[in-house]
Protein backbone atom coordinates (compact mmCIF):
# COMPACT_ATOMS: atom_id res chain seq x y z
CA UNK A 1 0.00 0.00 0.00
CA UNK A 2 1.34 2.97 -1.31
CA UNK A 3 1.53 6.13 1.40
CA UNK A 4 -0.24 9.13 -0.22
CA UNK A 5 1.00 12.69 0.87
CA UNK A 6 -0.07 15.95 -0.90
CA UNK A 7 3.17 17.41 -1.92
CA UNK A 8 4.53 15.31 -3.12
CA UNK A 9 4.82 13.93 -6.63
CA UNK A 10 3.12 10.72 -7.86
CA UNK A 11 2.80 8.97 -10.95
CA UNK A 12 3.09 5.48 -13.14
CA UNK A 13 5.67 2.93 -14.05
CA UNK A 14 4.51 1.49 -16.95
CA UNK A 15 6.88 -1.96 -17.80
CA UNK A 16 5.44 -2.66 -21.08
CA UNK A 17 7.72 -6.08 -21.07
CA UNK A 18 5.03 -7.69 -18.51
CA UNK A 19 2.11 -6.16 -20.36
CA UNK A 20 0.18 -8.91 -21.57
CA UNK A 21 -2.67 -6.98 -22.92
CA UNK A 22 -5.65 -8.16 -20.98
CA UNK A 23 -6.90 -4.66 -20.46
CA UNK A 24 -8.14 -4.77 -16.93
CA UNK A 25 -6.32 -1.31 -16.50
CA UNK A 26 -8.75 -0.19 -19.25
CA UNK A 27 -11.88 -1.86 -17.67
CA UNK A 28 -11.00 -0.43 -13.90
CA UNK A 29 -10.52 2.96 -15.20
CA UNK A 30 -14.01 2.90 -16.83
CA UNK A 31 -15.35 1.10 -14.02
CA UNK A 32 -13.79 3.89 -11.38
CA UNK A 33 -14.26 7.00 -13.55
CA UNK A 34 -18.34 6.00 -14.67
CA UNK A 35 -17.18 6.10 -18.49
CA UNK A 36 -19.73 4.35 -20.35
CA UNK A 37 -16.66 3.95 -23.56
CA UNK A 38 -17.18 3.88 -27.43
CA UNK A 39 -18.98 0.86 -29.34
CA UNK A 40 -15.81 -1.63 -29.78
CA UNK A 41 -14.28 -0.91 -33.07
CA UNK A 42 -12.65 -4.33 -34.91
CA UNK A 43 -10.14 -3.51 -37.14
CA UNK A 44 -7.19 -6.46 -38.47
CA UNK A 45 -5.61 -6.63 -34.79
CA UNK A 46 -6.95 -7.42 -31.29
CA UNK A 47 -7.13 -3.83 -30.59
CA UNK A 48 -10.58 -2.84 -30.27
CA UNK A 49 -10.36 0.19 -28.09
CA UNK A 50 -8.26 2.10 -30.98
CA UNK A 51 -7.09 5.55 -29.38
CA UNK A 52 -6.68 6.69 -25.96
CA UNK A 53 -9.78 10.04 -25.78
CA UNK A 54 -12.73 11.15 -23.95
CA UNK A 55 -14.34 7.28 -23.18
CA UNK A 56 -10.91 5.81 -22.68
CA UNK A 57 -8.04 7.33 -20.26
CA UNK A 58 -6.12 4.01 -20.32
CA UNK A 59 -5.66 2.06 -23.93
CA UNK A 60 -3.62 -0.96 -24.44
CA UNK A 61 -2.03 -0.76 -27.58
CA UNK A 62 -1.19 -3.53 -29.56
CA UNK A 63 1.56 -2.87 -31.97
CA UNK A 64 1.92 -6.06 -34.52
CA UNK A 65 5.13 -6.99 -35.76
CA UNK A 66 3.58 -10.28 -36.96
CA UNK A 67 5.76 -10.79 -40.19
CA UNK A 68 3.82 -11.70 -43.24
CA UNK A 69 5.62 -14.56 -43.89
CA UNK A 70 5.86 -18.14 -41.63
CA UNK A 71 8.80 -17.77 -39.15
CA UNK A 72 10.30 -20.82 -37.37
CA UNK A 73 10.76 -20.62 -33.76
CA UNK A 74 13.02 -18.48 -31.70
CA UNK A 75 10.70 -15.14 -33.44
CA UNK A 76 8.34 -14.71 -30.40
CA UNK A 77 8.67 -10.96 -30.46
CA UNK A 78 5.09 -10.89 -32.48
CA UNK A 79 3.80 -7.94 -30.55
CA UNK A 80 4.60 -5.67 -28.51
CA UNK A 81 1.94 -4.24 -25.57
CA UNK A 82 2.07 -1.20 -24.13
CA UNK A 83 -1.07 0.88 -21.80
CA UNK A 84 -1.14 4.29 -23.02
CA UNK A 85 -2.16 7.02 -20.83
CA UNK A 86 -1.78 10.57 -20.04
CA UNK A 87 2.44 11.13 -19.24
CA UNK A 88 1.22 14.20 -16.64
CA UNK A 89 4.18 16.06 -18.04
CA UNK A 90 6.35 18.50 -15.67
CA UNK A 91 5.83 20.79 -19.20
CA UNK A 92 2.59 19.98 -20.18
CA UNK A 93 1.92 21.25 -23.80
CA UNK A 94 -1.81 21.43 -23.21
CA UNK A 95 -1.65 23.64 -19.90
CA UNK A 96 0.63 25.99 -21.71
CA UNK A 97 -1.88 26.69 -24.26
CA UNK A 98 -5.29 26.34 -22.46
CA UNK A 99 -6.85 29.82 -22.56
CA UNK A 100 -9.27 28.89 -19.32
CA UNK A 101 -7.02 28.03 -16.75
CA UNK A 102 -9.02 25.00 -16.36
CA UNK A 103 -5.77 22.40 -16.54
CA UNK A 104 -4.02 22.55 -13.43
CA UNK A 105 -1.30 20.75 -11.59
CA UNK A 106 -2.51 18.99 -8.64
CA UNK A 107 -1.06 18.90 -5.14
CA UNK A 108 0.25 15.38 -6.51
CA UNK A 109 2.23 16.80 -9.28
CA UNK A 110 -0.08 15.41 -11.98
CA UNK A 111 -1.98 17.52 -14.66
CA UNK A 112 -5.71 17.60 -14.23
CA UNK A 113 -8.57 19.01 -16.29
CA UNK A 114 -11.01 20.61 -13.86
CA UNK A 115 -14.44 19.77 -15.84
CA UNK A 116 -15.87 22.66 -14.41
CA UNK A 117 -13.93 25.62 -15.64
CA UNK A 118 -12.86 23.61 -19.36
CA UNK A 119 -15.48 25.15 -21.67
CA UNK A 120 -14.34 22.75 -24.40
CA UNK A 121 -12.15 25.25 -26.90
CA UNK A 122 -10.23 21.65 -27.81
CA UNK A 123 -7.08 24.04 -27.87
CA UNK A 124 -5.22 21.17 -25.34
CA UNK A 125 -6.46 18.33 -28.29
CA UNK A 126 -3.95 20.28 -30.64
CA UNK A 127 -1.25 21.07 -28.33
CA UNK A 128 -0.96 17.36 -26.81
CA UNK A 129 1.65 15.64 -28.49
CA UNK A 130 0.02 12.09 -27.40
CA UNK A 131 -2.93 12.27 -28.49
CA UNK A 132 -4.71 11.86 -25.25
CA UNK A 133 -6.92 14.12 -24.74
CA UNK A 134 -10.34 14.75 -26.74
CA UNK A 135 -13.66 15.98 -26.06
CA UNK A 136 -16.63 14.67 -24.49
CA UNK A 137 -19.28 15.39 -26.66
CA UNK A 138 -22.03 15.13 -24.13
CA UNK A 139 -20.37 16.96 -21.35
CA UNK A 140 -18.77 19.65 -23.78
CA UNK A 141 -15.37 19.10 -22.14
CA UNK A 142 -12.57 17.61 -22.41
CA UNK A 143 -11.31 14.81 -21.04
CA UNK A 144 -8.14 12.81 -19.99
CA UNK A 145 -6.58 10.78 -17.60
CA UNK A 146 -6.76 12.77 -13.69
CA UNK A 147 -4.40 10.02 -12.30
CA UNK A 148 -7.60 9.33 -10.33
CA UNK A 149 -7.23 12.86 -8.34
CA UNK A 150 -10.56 11.02 -5.99
CA UNK A 151 -8.59 8.70 -5.12
CA UNK A 152 -5.53 9.72 -4.38
CA UNK A 153 -7.40 12.69 -1.86
CA UNK A 154 -8.66 9.59 -0.03
CA UNK A 155 -5.45 7.44 0.11
CA UNK A 156 -6.25 4.83 -3.16
CA UNK A 157 -3.77 4.44 -5.06
CA UNK A 158 -5.19 4.55 -8.61
CA UNK A 159 -7.50 2.31 -10.55
CA UNK A 160 -5.68 1.12 -13.27
CA UNK A 161 -2.49 0.33 -11.00
CA UNK A 162 -4.92 -1.46 -8.70
CA UNK A 163 -6.35 -3.59 -11.99
CA UNK A 164 -3.24 -4.85 -13.43
CA UNK A 165 -2.13 -8.61 -12.65
CA UNK A 166 1.33 -8.24 -13.66
CA UNK A 167 2.15 -5.09 -12.23
CA UNK A 168 3.20 -3.54 -15.54
CA UNK A 169 1.42 -0.48 -14.03
CA UNK A 170 3.13 0.73 -11.16
CA UNK A 171 1.97 3.80 -9.12
CA UNK A 172 4.09 5.66 -6.68
CA UNK A 173 6.29 8.03 -5.61
CA UNK A 174 8.12 9.09 -8.83
CA UNK A 175 11.33 9.17 -7.08
CA UNK A 176 11.08 5.68 -5.92
CA UNK A 177 9.60 4.42 -8.95
CA UNK A 178 12.53 5.64 -11.41
CA UNK A 179 14.92 3.63 -8.71
CA UNK A 180 12.70 1.14 -9.36
CA UNK A 181 12.76 1.66 -13.30
CA UNK A 182 16.10 1.62 -13.47
CA UNK A 183 16.65 -1.41 -11.72
CA UNK A 184 14.13 -2.96 -14.34
CA UNK A 185 16.45 -2.12 -17.17
CA UNK A 186 19.68 -3.15 -15.96
CA UNK A 187 18.07 -6.31 -15.16
CA UNK A 188 16.56 -6.21 -18.43
CA UNK A 189 19.97 -5.63 -20.26
CA UNK A 190 21.56 -8.31 -17.70
CA UNK A 191 19.22 -10.82 -19.37
CA UNK A 192 20.41 -10.21 -22.93
CA UNK A 193 17.14 -7.61 -23.61
CA UNK A 194 19.22 -5.04 -24.80
CA UNK A 195 16.24 -3.44 -26.67
CA UNK A 196 14.75 -2.30 -23.26
CA UNK A 197 15.31 1.59 -22.58
CA UNK A 198 13.04 4.06 -20.38
CA UNK A 199 11.40 6.73 -21.91
CA UNK A 200 10.59 9.93 -19.87
CA UNK A 201 12.73 8.58 -16.86
CA UNK A 202 14.38 11.83 -17.20
CA UNK A 203 14.42 15.36 -18.31
CA UNK A 204 14.82 14.84 -22.15
CA UNK A 205 11.44 14.44 -22.79
CA UNK A 206 9.01 17.44 -21.78
CA UNK A 207 11.15 17.77 -18.83
CA UNK A 208 10.69 14.33 -17.34
CA UNK A 209 7.03 12.53 -17.14
CA UNK A 210 5.34 11.46 -14.38
CA UNK A 211 3.77 8.77 -15.59
CA UNK A 212 6.74 7.13 -17.88
CA UNK A 213 7.19 3.77 -19.64
CA UNK A 214 9.65 1.01 -20.20
CA UNK A 215 9.73 0.34 -24.15
CA UNK A 216 10.77 -2.57 -25.92
CA UNK A 217 11.37 -0.39 -29.14
CA UNK A 218 11.92 2.91 -30.03
CA UNK A 219 9.53 5.16 -29.01
CA UNK A 220 8.05 6.15 -32.44
CA UNK A 221 7.10 2.41 -32.36
CA UNK A 222 4.78 3.49 -29.65
CA UNK A 223 3.53 6.39 -31.42
CA UNK A 224 5.82 8.42 -28.62
CA UNK A 225 7.99 11.48 -29.70
CA UNK A 226 11.65 10.72 -29.97
CA UNK A 227 13.31 13.64 -27.47
CA UNK A 228 14.34 15.23 -30.51
CA UNK A 229 10.76 16.22 -31.27
CA UNK A 230 9.26 15.79 -27.78
CA UNK A 231 8.44 20.09 -28.89
CA UNK A 232 6.36 22.36 -26.74
CA UNK A 233 3.66 24.37 -28.75
CA UNK A 234 4.96 27.70 -27.26
CA UNK A 235 8.11 27.03 -29.44
CA UNK A 236 6.34 28.58 -32.22
CA UNK A 237 4.91 31.88 -30.67
CA UNK A 238 8.14 34.30 -31.09
CA UNK A 239 8.34 32.95 -34.53
CA UNK A 240 4.62 33.28 -35.75
CA UNK A 241 4.71 36.53 -34.08
CA UNK A 242 7.63 37.71 -35.63
CA UNK A 243 6.35 36.86 -39.11
CA UNK A 244 3.15 38.50 -38.72
CA UNK A 245 4.85 41.70 -37.48
CA UNK A 246 7.29 41.95 -40.62
CA UNK A 247 4.27 41.15 -42.65
CA UNK A 248 2.19 43.99 -40.80
CA UNK A 249 4.83 46.61 -41.32
CA UNK A 250 5.03 45.91 -44.53
CA UNK A 251 0.71 45.63 -45.21
CA UNK A 252 1.03 49.53 -43.07
CA UNK A 253 4.41 50.78 -45.54
CA UNK A 254 2.43 49.34 -48.85
CA UNK A 255 -0.84 50.67 -47.63
CA UNK A 256 0.64 53.76 -47.52
CA UNK A 257 2.28 53.94 -50.53
CA UNK A 258 -0.59 52.49 -52.48
CA UNK A 259 -3.42 54.46 -50.52
CA UNK A 260 -1.37 57.98 -51.22
CA UNK A 261 -3.35 60.50 -53.62
CA UNK A 262 -2.34 60.78 -56.72
CA UNK A 263 -3.14 63.77 -59.27
CA UNK A 264 -6.34 62.04 -61.10
CA UNK A 265 -5.71 61.50 -64.91
CA UNK A 266 -8.13 64.71 -65.18
CA UNK A 267 -8.84 66.03 -68.58
CA UNK A 268 -8.87 69.49 -66.99
CA UNK A 269 -6.48 70.50 -63.85
CA UNK A 270 -9.29 71.56 -62.18
CA UNK A 271 -10.29 68.90 -59.76
CA UNK A 272 -7.22 67.51 -59.45
CA UNK A 273 -5.06 69.35 -56.72
CA UNK A 274 -6.02 67.38 -53.61
CA UNK A 275 -2.26 67.31 -52.55
CA UNK A 276 -0.53 67.42 -49.13
CA UNK A 277 -1.75 71.44 -49.40
CA UNK A 278 -5.13 70.58 -47.65
CA UNK A 279 -4.77 68.20 -44.53
CA UNK A 280 -8.28 69.17 -43.31
CA UNK A 281 -8.92 67.09 -39.71
CA UNK A 282 -12.45 67.89 -40.62
CA UNK A 283 -13.74 66.29 -43.50
CA UNK A 284 -17.47 67.15 -44.93
CA UNK A 285 -20.43 65.65 -42.93
CA UNK A 286 -21.76 64.09 -46.37
CA UNK A 287 -20.01 62.42 -49.12
CA UNK A 288 -19.09 64.41 -51.96
CA UNK B 1 18.02 9.42 -38.26
CA UNK B 2 19.28 12.03 -40.72
CA UNK B 3 18.86 15.72 -40.21
CA UNK B 4 16.19 15.98 -42.83
CA UNK B 5 14.30 13.18 -40.90
CA UNK B 6 10.68 14.45 -40.96
CA UNK B 7 9.01 16.03 -37.67
CA UNK B 8 7.05 13.40 -35.58
CA UNK B 9 3.39 13.75 -35.10
CA UNK B 10 1.27 11.83 -33.05
CA UNK B 11 -1.13 14.49 -32.74
CA UNK B 12 -4.86 14.01 -32.46
CA UNK B 13 -6.96 16.68 -34.30
CA UNK B 14 -8.96 19.28 -32.09
CA UNK B 15 -11.54 19.32 -35.01
CA UNK B 16 -11.49 22.87 -35.78
CA UNK B 17 -13.73 23.15 -39.04
CA UNK B 18 -16.62 25.22 -40.19
CA UNK B 19 -17.15 27.88 -37.58
CA UNK B 20 -13.23 28.09 -37.29
CA UNK B 21 -13.08 28.75 -40.57
CA UNK B 22 -15.99 31.14 -40.69
CA UNK B 23 -13.89 33.10 -37.71
CA UNK B 24 -11.03 33.38 -39.56
CA UNK B 25 -12.42 34.56 -42.58
CA UNK B 26 -14.82 36.89 -41.02
CA UNK B 27 -11.57 38.20 -38.56
CA UNK B 28 -9.43 38.87 -41.31
CA UNK B 29 -11.83 41.14 -43.75
CA UNK B 30 -12.95 43.04 -39.97
CA UNK B 31 -9.25 43.57 -39.16
CA UNK B 32 -8.09 44.03 -42.79
CA UNK B 33 -10.89 46.35 -43.49
CA UNK B 34 -10.23 48.17 -40.51
CA UNK B 35 -6.71 48.81 -41.42
CA UNK B 36 -7.18 50.25 -44.73
CA UNK B 37 -9.58 53.00 -43.36
CA UNK B 38 -7.44 53.78 -40.42
CA UNK B 39 -4.33 54.17 -43.26
CA UNK B 40 -7.15 56.55 -45.40
CA UNK B 41 -7.95 58.27 -42.48
CA UNK B 42 -4.08 58.86 -41.68
CA UNK B 43 -3.67 59.90 -44.84
CA UNK B 44 -5.97 62.47 -44.09
CA UNK B 45 -7.37 63.36 -47.77
CA UNK B 46 -10.76 64.80 -47.68
CA UNK B 47 -11.47 62.62 -51.03
CA UNK B 48 -10.69 59.00 -49.37
CA UNK B 49 -13.09 59.99 -46.01
CA UNK B 50 -16.06 58.16 -47.61
CA UNK B 51 -13.58 55.34 -48.61
CA UNK B 52 -12.54 54.93 -44.91
CA UNK B 53 -16.14 55.44 -43.20
CA UNK B 54 -17.10 52.43 -45.73
CA UNK B 55 -14.06 50.55 -44.53
CA UNK B 56 -14.84 51.19 -40.63
CA UNK B 57 -18.67 49.88 -42.00
CA UNK B 58 -17.17 46.72 -43.33
CA UNK B 59 -14.74 46.43 -39.94
CA UNK B 60 -17.71 46.48 -37.67
CA UNK B 61 -20.34 44.32 -39.86
CA UNK B 62 -17.81 41.49 -40.48
CA UNK B 63 -17.12 41.41 -37.25
CA UNK B 64 -20.58 41.04 -36.09
CA UNK B 65 -20.68 36.95 -36.76
CA UNK B 66 -17.49 36.40 -35.15
CA UNK B 67 -17.85 36.20 -31.41
CA UNK B 68 -20.99 34.08 -32.31
CA UNK B 69 -18.84 31.98 -34.50
CA UNK B 70 -16.35 31.73 -31.89
CA UNK B 71 -19.17 30.67 -29.05
CA UNK B 72 -21.26 28.17 -30.84
CA UNK B 73 -17.98 26.74 -31.66
CA UNK B 74 -17.31 26.09 -27.91
CA UNK B 75 -17.96 22.56 -26.55
CA UNK B 76 -19.72 24.84 -23.18
CA UNK B 77 -20.99 27.66 -25.42
CA UNK B 78 -22.69 29.80 -22.13
CA UNK B 79 -18.98 28.89 -20.61
CA UNK B 80 -17.61 31.49 -23.28
CA UNK B 81 -16.63 34.44 -20.21
CA UNK B 82 -14.17 31.34 -18.71
CA UNK B 83 -11.91 32.42 -21.86
CA UNK B 84 -11.76 35.69 -19.45
CA UNK B 85 -12.46 34.59 -16.07
CA UNK B 86 -10.79 32.13 -14.22
CA UNK B 87 -12.87 29.97 -12.20
CA UNK B 88 -10.87 27.91 -10.57
CA UNK B 89 -12.29 27.31 -7.14
CA UNK B 90 -9.30 29.96 -4.85
CA UNK B 91 -7.68 30.90 -7.57
CA UNK B 92 -10.63 32.78 -9.45
CA UNK B 93 -9.55 36.05 -11.54
CA UNK B 94 -8.75 37.54 -14.86
CA UNK B 95 -7.28 34.95 -17.32
CA UNK B 96 -4.88 36.25 -19.34
CA UNK B 97 -1.85 34.37 -20.73
CA UNK B 98 0.28 36.01 -22.59
CA UNK B 99 2.12 32.12 -24.24
CA UNK B 100 -1.50 31.32 -25.29
CA UNK B 101 -2.84 33.13 -28.26
CA UNK B 102 -6.07 31.78 -27.97
CA UNK B 103 -6.02 33.68 -24.87
CA UNK B 104 -4.22 36.64 -25.86
CA UNK B 105 -6.99 36.94 -28.92
CA UNK B 106 -9.84 36.95 -26.81
CA UNK B 107 -9.00 40.16 -25.19
CA UNK B 108 -7.10 41.48 -28.12
CA UNK B 109 -10.67 40.88 -30.36
CA UNK B 110 -12.68 42.24 -27.01
CA UNK B 111 -10.72 45.52 -27.19
CA UNK B 112 -10.75 45.63 -31.26
CA UNK B 113 -14.84 45.01 -30.55
CA UNK B 114 -14.66 48.56 -28.81
CA UNK B 115 -12.22 50.22 -31.21
CA UNK B 116 -14.48 49.13 -34.16
CA UNK B 117 -17.98 50.35 -32.61
CA UNK B 118 -16.02 53.86 -31.80
CA UNK B 119 -15.67 53.73 -34.68
CA UNK B 120 -18.53 52.84 -36.41
CA UNK B 121 -20.35 55.55 -34.19
CA UNK B 122 -18.17 57.84 -35.08
CA UNK B 123 -18.70 57.55 -39.21
CA UNK B 124 -22.14 57.72 -38.66
CA UNK B 125 -21.71 60.54 -36.87
CA UNK B 126 -19.62 62.03 -39.72
CA UNK B 127 -22.14 60.99 -42.48
CA UNK B 128 -25.06 62.47 -40.18
CA UNK B 129 -26.97 59.49 -39.17
CA UNK B 130 -26.64 60.56 -35.57
CA UNK B 131 -27.67 64.17 -35.58
CA UNK B 132 -27.93 63.80 -31.62
CA UNK B 133 -23.92 63.30 -31.28
CA UNK B 134 -23.13 65.53 -33.98
CA UNK B 135 -21.27 67.53 -31.23
CA UNK B 136 -19.20 64.59 -30.88
CA UNK B 137 -16.27 63.66 -33.12
CA UNK B 138 -13.15 61.59 -32.92
CA UNK B 139 -10.44 64.27 -34.25
CA UNK B 140 -7.49 65.73 -33.23
CA UNK B 141 -4.69 64.14 -31.76
CA UNK B 142 -6.56 61.77 -29.73
CA UNK B 143 -8.39 60.62 -32.82
CA UNK B 144 -4.86 60.22 -34.51
CA UNK B 145 -3.85 58.23 -31.49
CA UNK B 146 -7.58 55.99 -31.86
CA UNK B 147 -6.91 55.32 -34.77
CA UNK B 148 -3.33 54.27 -35.06
CA UNK B 149 -4.14 52.51 -31.49
CA UNK B 150 -7.31 50.74 -33.96
CA UNK B 151 -5.10 49.77 -36.88
CA UNK B 152 -2.70 47.69 -34.77
CA UNK B 153 -5.45 45.98 -33.14
CA UNK B 154 -6.58 45.27 -36.86
CA UNK B 155 -3.71 44.07 -37.53
CA UNK B 156 -3.36 41.66 -34.79
CA UNK B 157 -7.00 40.20 -35.32
CA UNK B 158 -6.61 39.82 -39.13
CA UNK B 159 -3.28 38.13 -38.64
CA UNK B 160 -3.12 36.20 -34.80
CA UNK B 161 -5.16 33.45 -36.05
CA UNK B 162 -2.29 31.92 -38.02
CA UNK B 163 -0.27 32.35 -35.11
CA UNK B 164 -2.57 30.35 -32.82
CA UNK B 165 -2.73 27.49 -35.24
CA UNK B 166 1.30 27.30 -35.56
CA UNK B 167 1.13 26.97 -31.80
CA UNK B 168 0.50 23.39 -31.13
CA UNK B 169 1.67 20.11 -32.47
CA UNK B 170 -0.61 19.72 -35.02
CA UNK B 171 1.34 18.65 -38.75
CA UNK B 172 1.44 21.60 -40.78
CA UNK B 173 0.39 24.35 -38.47
CA UNK B 174 3.38 23.64 -36.42
CA UNK B 175 5.56 23.55 -38.41
CA UNK B 176 6.01 26.65 -40.07
CA UNK B 177 6.17 30.30 -38.64
CA UNK B 178 4.42 31.78 -41.51
CA UNK B 179 1.05 31.53 -40.74
CA UNK B 180 0.27 34.36 -39.01
CA UNK B 181 1.77 36.71 -41.89
CA UNK B 182 -0.44 34.90 -44.09
CA UNK B 183 -3.74 34.62 -42.86
CA UNK B 184 -3.11 39.04 -42.63
CA UNK B 185 -1.20 39.39 -45.57
CA UNK B 186 -4.48 37.36 -47.46
CA UNK B 187 -6.76 39.29 -45.36
CA UNK B 188 -5.48 42.29 -46.01
CA UNK B 189 -5.65 41.63 -49.80
CA UNK B 190 -9.30 40.44 -49.23
CA UNK B 191 -10.17 43.64 -47.17
CA UNK B 192 -8.83 45.60 -50.34
CA UNK B 193 -10.79 43.56 -52.25
CA UNK B 194 -14.19 44.01 -50.00
CA UNK B 195 -13.52 47.94 -50.27
CA UNK B 196 -13.66 47.91 -53.66
CA UNK B 197 -16.77 46.54 -54.10
CA UNK B 198 -18.24 48.22 -51.72
CA UNK B 199 -17.37 51.76 -52.78
CA UNK B 200 -19.81 51.62 -55.43
CA UNK B 201 -22.45 51.61 -53.03
CA UNK B 202 -21.18 54.55 -51.31
CA UNK B 203 -21.57 58.54 -53.35
CA UNK B 204 -18.15 60.22 -53.89
CA UNK B 205 -16.05 57.22 -52.94
CA UNK B 206 -15.28 56.26 -56.62
CA UNK B 207 -12.05 58.59 -56.13
CA UNK B 208 -10.47 55.90 -54.04
CA UNK B 209 -11.20 52.84 -56.27
CA UNK B 210 -7.52 53.36 -57.96
CA UNK B 211 -5.06 53.42 -54.48
CA UNK B 212 -7.43 50.16 -53.10
CA UNK B 213 -6.90 48.58 -56.30
CA UNK B 214 -2.92 49.53 -55.93
CA UNK B 215 -3.17 48.01 -52.37
CA UNK B 216 -4.96 44.89 -53.38
CA UNK B 217 -2.01 44.25 -55.94
CA UNK B 218 0.55 44.78 -53.38
CA UNK B 219 -1.53 43.06 -50.47
CA UNK B 220 -1.61 40.30 -53.61
CA UNK B 221 2.14 40.16 -54.01
CA UNK B 222 2.67 40.24 -50.04
CA UNK B 223 0.56 37.04 -49.85
CA UNK B 224 2.06 35.10 -52.93
CA UNK B 225 5.43 35.82 -51.24
CA UNK B 226 4.24 34.22 -47.81
CA UNK B 227 2.46 31.38 -49.31
CA UNK B 228 6.09 30.79 -51.18
CA UNK B 229 7.53 31.10 -47.48
CA UNK B 230 4.43 28.43 -45.92
CA UNK B 231 5.38 25.89 -48.39
CA UNK B 232 8.96 26.34 -48.28
CA UNK B 233 9.15 25.85 -44.74
CA UNK B 234 6.85 22.58 -44.91
CA UNK B 235 9.42 20.82 -46.59
CA UNK B 236 12.17 19.87 -43.84
CA UNK B 237 9.23 19.06 -41.48
CA UNK B 238 7.87 16.28 -44.47
CA UNK B 239 4.19 17.83 -44.28
CA UNK B 240 4.34 19.62 -47.80
CA UNK B 241 2.18 16.55 -49.10
CA UNK B 242 -0.16 16.61 -46.41
CA UNK B 243 -1.32 20.86 -46.65
CA UNK B 244 -0.99 20.69 -50.61
CA UNK B 245 -1.66 16.93 -51.53
CA UNK B 246 -5.26 16.34 -53.31
CA UNK B 247 -7.97 17.53 -52.58
CA UNK B 248 -6.43 20.29 -50.80
CA UNK B 249 -4.68 21.16 -54.13
CA UNK B 250 -8.26 22.06 -55.47
CA UNK B 251 -8.44 25.26 -52.52
CA UNK B 252 -5.41 26.24 -53.42
CA UNK B 253 -5.85 26.62 -56.50
CA UNK B 254 -8.88 28.68 -55.93
CA UNK B 255 -6.08 30.75 -53.70
CA UNK B 256 -3.82 31.13 -56.22
CA UNK B 257 -7.03 32.59 -58.61
CA UNK B 258 -7.83 35.11 -56.09
CA UNK B 259 -4.39 36.29 -55.92
CA UNK B 260 -4.21 36.44 -60.14
CA UNK B 261 -6.30 39.28 -60.54
CA UNK B 262 -4.11 41.43 -58.25
CA UNK B 263 -0.39 39.67 -59.61
CA UNK B 264 -1.61 40.72 -63.06
CA UNK B 265 -2.85 43.61 -62.89
CA UNK B 266 0.40 44.30 -61.37
CA UNK B 267 2.05 43.14 -64.11
CA UNK B 268 0.07 44.69 -67.07
CA UNK B 269 -0.62 48.17 -65.21
CA UNK B 270 2.43 49.58 -64.14
CA UNK B 271 1.06 52.80 -65.18
CA UNK B 272 -1.25 52.75 -62.19
CA UNK B 273 1.24 52.88 -59.55
CA UNK B 274 3.26 55.68 -61.20
CA UNK B 275 2.82 59.67 -59.70
CA UNK B 276 1.89 60.27 -62.92
CA UNK B 277 -1.56 59.55 -62.11
CA UNK B 278 -4.14 56.22 -61.48
CA UNK B 279 -5.64 55.26 -64.49
CA UNK B 280 -8.14 52.79 -63.48
CA UNK B 281 -11.85 53.35 -64.44
CA UNK B 282 -13.72 53.33 -61.09
CA UNK B 283 -16.95 51.47 -61.83
CA UNK B 284 -15.65 49.69 -64.81
CA UNK B 285 -14.39 46.61 -62.59
CA UNK B 286 -16.64 43.72 -62.57
CA UNK B 287 -17.93 42.48 -59.31
CA UNK B 288 -16.59 39.08 -60.08
CA UNK B 289 -12.83 40.23 -59.32
CA UNK B 290 -13.35 41.03 -55.87
CA UNK B 291 -15.59 37.80 -55.49
CA UNK B 292 -12.75 35.74 -56.43
CA UNK B 293 -10.51 37.62 -54.19
CA UNK B 294 -12.75 36.55 -51.97
CA UNK B 295 -13.51 33.43 -52.67
CA UNK B 296 -9.36 33.08 -52.61
CA UNK B 297 -9.24 33.94 -48.79
CA UNK B 298 -11.81 31.36 -47.75
CA UNK B 299 -9.92 28.78 -49.41
CA UNK B 300 -6.80 29.39 -48.40
CA UNK B 301 -8.03 29.44 -44.55
CA UNK B 302 -10.08 26.05 -45.13
CA UNK B 303 -7.17 24.32 -47.06
CA UNK B 304 -4.63 25.35 -44.09
CA UNK B 305 -7.38 24.14 -41.46
CA UNK B 306 -9.24 21.25 -42.95
CA UNK B 307 -5.45 19.75 -44.62
CA UNK B 308 -4.16 19.52 -41.40
CA UNK B 309 -6.55 17.97 -39.38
Amino acid sequence: MVDITPGRAYGFFTDTSVCIGCKACEVACKEWNALPGNAPAFGDGYDNTGTLDAQNWRHVAFIDNVPDETQGAGHGSAWLMMSDVCKHCQHASCMDVCPTGAIIRTEFDSVFIQPDVCNGCRNCIAACPYDVIAQNDEKGVAQKCTLCYDRLQGGLEPACAKACPTDSIQFGPLDELRELANQRVDDLHGQSVPQARLYGADESVYGGLNAFFLLMDEPERYRLPNAENAVLPGRNNLGGYLGALGTAVLAVLGGLFALRRRREPAPADGPSEVDQSERDPEPPEEGP
Amino acid sequence: MTLAAPAQHFVDSPHWTWYILGYFFFAGLSGGSYVIASLFRLRGEPADEPAARVGYYAAFVALLPCPVLLIVDLGSPLRFWHMMWNTTPGDAGLNLKWGSPMSVGVWALLVYGAFATVSLVDSLVRDGKLPFLRRVRLGGWFGALFVVVGLVLGLFVAGYTGVLLAVSNQPVWSDTWALGGLFLASGMAGSAALLLFLLRYRAGAGASAGPLTVAERLYAVLELALLVIFALTLLPAGTFGLAFGFPWLLLWLVALAGLAPGIAGLVTSRSAVTPEGVAVPVHTASVAVPGLVLAGVLALRAAVIFSAQ
